[in-house]
């Protein structure tokens, strides 16, 4: 089993930046992220003329076959690194794995990541809810009428039997990131919510209703890495990368070893192994959040609750910035902004800003170390990221 | 109500879904391990054995998880709302995945115990569903 070193304290994220969120109908899916690149370069004080690497995930709405060369095409951009990636929710964790790998290895200097799609105003919420039900198996699941709510609603019901989650800590998980997105000045849903209003909205898929269900927004969000050295020399507080796990265990629900223990274990564990950290340690968590179910999972995964009270850790506020473990700090999937692989990006883009330690009232006081989990699929695909804002 | 999707078999799932419109319910076995499997693939996902063969489920097996889709993923099943989505491990070991249908679908738990039949997908094509079986 790989347990590799080579890449913690070797790279950092010197940049990170957001699109306009939301329905932004003035732009494209590559304008989005042209707009998220843009802020993240002038965050870094660099120029485009010093990247040397690019790498994207996909769009349902801007279905080009090559979607990395076709945005540097966009962007006038002629780098020596290139790759669009697709791992669902995952990709991101995964791009910035790869990112680092050239960069250790002296393949690439500086990579911009970007991901993110116009998926609110270029799909529309009917036909996005029918492309993303092509996520199920095409002759196995689709011709059964399953629904990506209705796979996670099949792994929320199974946990609720066997570890006794409630459906009302499911609601606080929804309470509880949306307060953090009345905090953020770019989130897409700024109204606090109740746990009466999520346990009335709309049934979607019994146990899942409206409220628990991620976003359909229209956003892009992009961070450039590059060496730790390099870093030292730029504008903004680097973030560096201590360590970072994948674990790949299926892709379709049905063909999931469980429906109660997933590859964040271990991709937590690796990412843990590397940086030379604990869960103990992590003073932010920023969780893949697509459904109230996964970050009760993805903490007690993660080693951050105890098996069966990743429910409870939510529902008794300690999730709340302020609390034990300020979890989404920006109001994640549920409430910040969802649009393809760019969910699991913001994570990243916001453990970063965390540990720069000046985001105001959104700050967790004295955060030195953040733990980002990406997921793709249906809990398929997983990558555990460590980030601290000094070396350790 | 538009008509629910006929299966769209490969070369892999051509005699699972041949059997289907028969009436039978086909699982693959590995001879190399031993292990039974439900989607159908050209190696044993155990133990990378080519030598597989199909053998015949009795068609029983218990729900592990299942939900009640309100919001449908397509027009087509709009129609069916409140319909069961499952989870069923066969008698067998293999878990696959179907809908639980039937005037009680909507009284599914976890642990039920559901029997095979044969949903009309039009064109002689039948698609495996599941009926919660009489205690």
């Amino acid at each position: 089993m790989a347990t590799s070193k080579a890449l913690r304290n070797k790279v950092a994220i010197v940049g990170v930046g957001e699109s306009d969120i939301g329905k932004v109908p003035g732009t494209s899916g590559l304008g989005l992220n042209a707009q998220a690149c843009k802020r993240a370069l002038d965050d870094a004080g660099l120029d485009p003329s010093q990247v040397d690497g690019l790498l994207t995930g996909y769009s349902f709405t801007e279905t080009y076959t090559m979607l990395g060369s076709s945005l540097c095409e966009y962007l006038g951009l002629q780098p020596t690194l290139c790759a669009s990636m697709v791992a669902g929710g995952a990709s991101p964790g995964i791009m910035l794995r790869h990112a680092a790998q050239s960069i250790v290895m002296g393949t690439a200097d500086t990579v911009l990541i970007c991901a993110g799609e116009n998926r609110a105003t270029g799909l529309g919420r009917d036909a996005a809810v029918a492309v993303l039900a092509a996520v199920g198996h095409p002759q196995f699941e689709q011709p059964y009428g399953g629904s990506i709510p209705g796979f996670y609603a099949m792994v929320a019901r199974r946990y609720m039997h066997e570890y006794g989650t409630t459906r009302n800590q499911l609601a606080s998980v929804a309470v509880n990131t949306r307060a953090h997105a009345c905090l953020h000045p770019n989130a897409q849903m700024r109204t606090p919510i109740t746990k009466q209003e999520v346990l009335g909205s709309k049934p979607i898929a019994d146990p899942l209703r409206m409220l628990d269900c991620c976003l359909i927004s229209d956003a892009a969000g992009a961070f450039v890495v590059t060496s730790a050295e390099r870093a030292h020399d730029l504008r903004m507080k680097p973030a560096y990368l201590l360590g970072i796990g994948e674990k790949h265990t299926h892709e379709h629900i049905m063909c999931a070893p469980s429906l109660t223990h997933f590859g964040a274990a271990e991709s937590g564990r690796i990412a843990y192994d590397m940086a030379g950290v604990g869960p103990r340690d992590v003073d932010v968590a920023e969780l893949y959040d697509c459904f109230t179910i996964v970050p009760i999972i993805e903490l007690e995964e993660l080693g951050l609750a105890e098996r069966g009270q990743g429910g409870a850790f939510f529902d008794q506020g300690h999730a709340r910035i302020g609390g034990k473990l300020p979890v989404n700090t920006h109001g994640g999937m549920l409430s910040h902004a969802h649009a393809g692989a760019a969910g699991g990006l913001f994570g990243i883009v916001e453990a970063v800003r965390q540990l720069r330690g000046d985001q105001g009232v959104r700050q967790v006081q004295g955060a030195e170390i953040a733990l980002v989990h990406n997921e793709g699929g249906i809990l398929s695909s997983h990558c555990t990221m460590i980030l601290s804002n000094r070396t350790h | 109500m538009s008509a629910l999707p006929q299966p769209q078999p490969n070369g892999d799932s051509r005699p699972y879904w041949h059997a289907a419109r028969e009436r039978r319910l086909l699982i693959r076995k590995c001879n190399g391990c031993a292990n039974r499997h439900f989607m159908p693939r050209h190696v044993c996902p155990h133990c990378w054995s080519d030598q597989l063969e199909w053998i015949e489920s009795e068609g029983r097996g218990s729900i592990q998880s299942f939900s009640i889709v309100h919001r449908a993923p397509t027009s087509t099943f709009a129609a069916n709302t409140p319909y069961v989505i499952a989870l069923i491990d066969l008698d067998e070991g293999p878990r696959m995945f179907a809908n639980v249908i039937g005037d009680d679908a909507l009284d599914v738990s976890i642990g039920d115990r559901v029997s095979v039949t044969f949903e009309d997908r039009g064109d002689g094509a039948l698609v495996p569903q599941f009926t919660r079986a009489p205690v």
